[in-house]
């Protein structure tokens, strides 16, 4: 009797403590809903982005097509992605003239001044952060991490709130006035996830943007950040940034 | 002695805190489910559904492979000249629609001196290796498909 409880309750017990992890895992198998990328192994990829300053023309090929792929409104200040022109006089070094006319969408005119000056373009774009300040400022979870490393949006979750467009240090969201919630670049997500590259990468006539997978050994990428000095934007503030830099001038903020 | 001995003989007090108790934590268990949408935790702080969505909005570029699949010869005229890394779409525009129904879906054919001066209209702030002219001096007028072919530009 006494032996036959005691089996019982050990039963009883490792029942109870396995159905934990069991219900867990179910939990896992029975949220296979339809997906668009039903191959895409999310766990598989390391998305990083690379811009090389020494090839952009500043077309704004990529500030266009990024409007056209993701529907972002014409307005010249919702951007996902856009073009900054640098402009810095060697007799005022710190005080570099920056000038984005409509992102950089409709190209740019020449710079006047001396012939002394000089002169660049910078494409920017979210950075996709590892240590993303905006996806710690969000109180309700829709900006958030995905397991391949892109910083994303939760349309559905998203209050519009309007603090991780202040805690980006870079600018790189807006809110949508159509929706009244926040939106910036996925990436390309629904793209990427269908094993093509992003928008503007895939306009870029000079390929001085470069899409690259850090988890797939074969990437041009790893050649890349091997054989280039790099930097990323703002350093220090330690935001964990996955864009990197080639040819980066000092003035760039 | 006595009246000490009643004070905390009772066990209401103890039925009232945990009734308090009860509710407290039941209204926080429907609270949250009423408010954490599903799966909320699953993979992280966020809603496993989101991925799903961020990944399923419909594609407006082709991608290059797409186009090369039924115009492998303009690729091929092209892979011989400088415009070799130039993709279709970067002049083309976006073409996802006619990869999916052509013929059905014309693609865009673009004019012949505007696609051409984006890029090669002289600017300071380009790198100097990049080909650009003074258009003023180069060719203030006309076609720049008189004299350049768009898939293989070099003048023979």
């Amino acid at each position: 009797m006494d032996q036959s409880r005691r089996a019982f309750l050990a039963g009883g017990t490792r029942l109870l403590v396995l159905s934990v992890p069991a219900a867990a895992a179910w939990d896992y198998v029975a949220r296979g809903e339809a997906s668009a990328a039903p191959d895409y192994q999310a766990a598989s990829h390391w998305w990083a982005f690379t811009v090389d300053i020494d090839r952009c023309i500043g077309c704004g090929k990529c500030v266009r097509a990024c409007k056209a792929e993701n529907d972002v409104p014409a307005e010249p200040h919702t951007f996902r992605t856009w073009i900054e022109r640098y402009a810095v006089d060697p007799l005022d070094p710190e005080h570099p003239r920056v000038e984005s006319p409509n992102g950089g969408a409709d190209g740019f005119a020449d710079v006047a001044g001396s012939a002394d000056v000089k002169t660049f373009f910078v494409p920017k774009l979210c950075n996709h952060c590892v240590d993303s300040p905006c996806v710690q400022v969000c109180p309700v979870g829709a900006t958030f991490d995905s397991p391949d490393g892109v910083v994303l949006v939760d349309q559905q979750r998203c209050l519009g709130c309007r603090y991780c467009v202040q805690a980006c240090p870079y600018g790189c969201r807006y809110i949508d006035p159509r929706t009244h919630t926040v939106d910036k670049c996925t990436l390309c997500y629904h793209r990427i996830a269908r094993g093509l590259t992003t928008a503007c990468c895939e306009v870029c006539p000079t390929a001085a943007r470069v899409l690259g997978d850090l988890k797939d050994p074969k990437d041009p990428i790893h050649a890349f950040l091997r054989e280039n000095r790099v930097l990323v934007l703002k350093p220090n503030l330690a935001t964990g940034s996955k864009n990197y830099y080639k040819g980066l001038d000092g003035a760039v903020r | 002695m006595s009246h000490m001995g009643r004070r905390f003989s009772g066990h209401r007090h103890l039925i009232r805190m945990a009734i308090l108790f009860g509710i407290g934590t039941g209204s926080f268990l429907v609270a949250r489910a009423a408010f954490m949408p599903e799966g909320f935790g699953l993979y992280g702080h966020y809603r496993p559904g989101a991925l799903d969505e961020n990944r399923s909005r419909p594609t407006r570029y082709a991608g290059q492979r797409a186009c090369l699949e039924c115009h492998a010869d303009v690729g091929e005229t092209r892979a011989a000249g400088a415009h070799a890394g130039v993709s279709c779409e970067s002049c083309h525009g976006p073409l996802a629609r006619h990869a999916a129904d052509a013929p059905e879906s014309k693609a865009t054919i673009p004019g012949p001196r505007a696609v051409c001066l984006d890029c090669h209209t002289a600017n300071r702030s380009k790198p100097r290796t990049f080909p650009q002219v003074v258009v003023e001096e180069h060719a203030p007028e006309g076609d720049c498909t008189a004299c350049h072919r768009a898939h293989q530009p070099k003048v023979s």
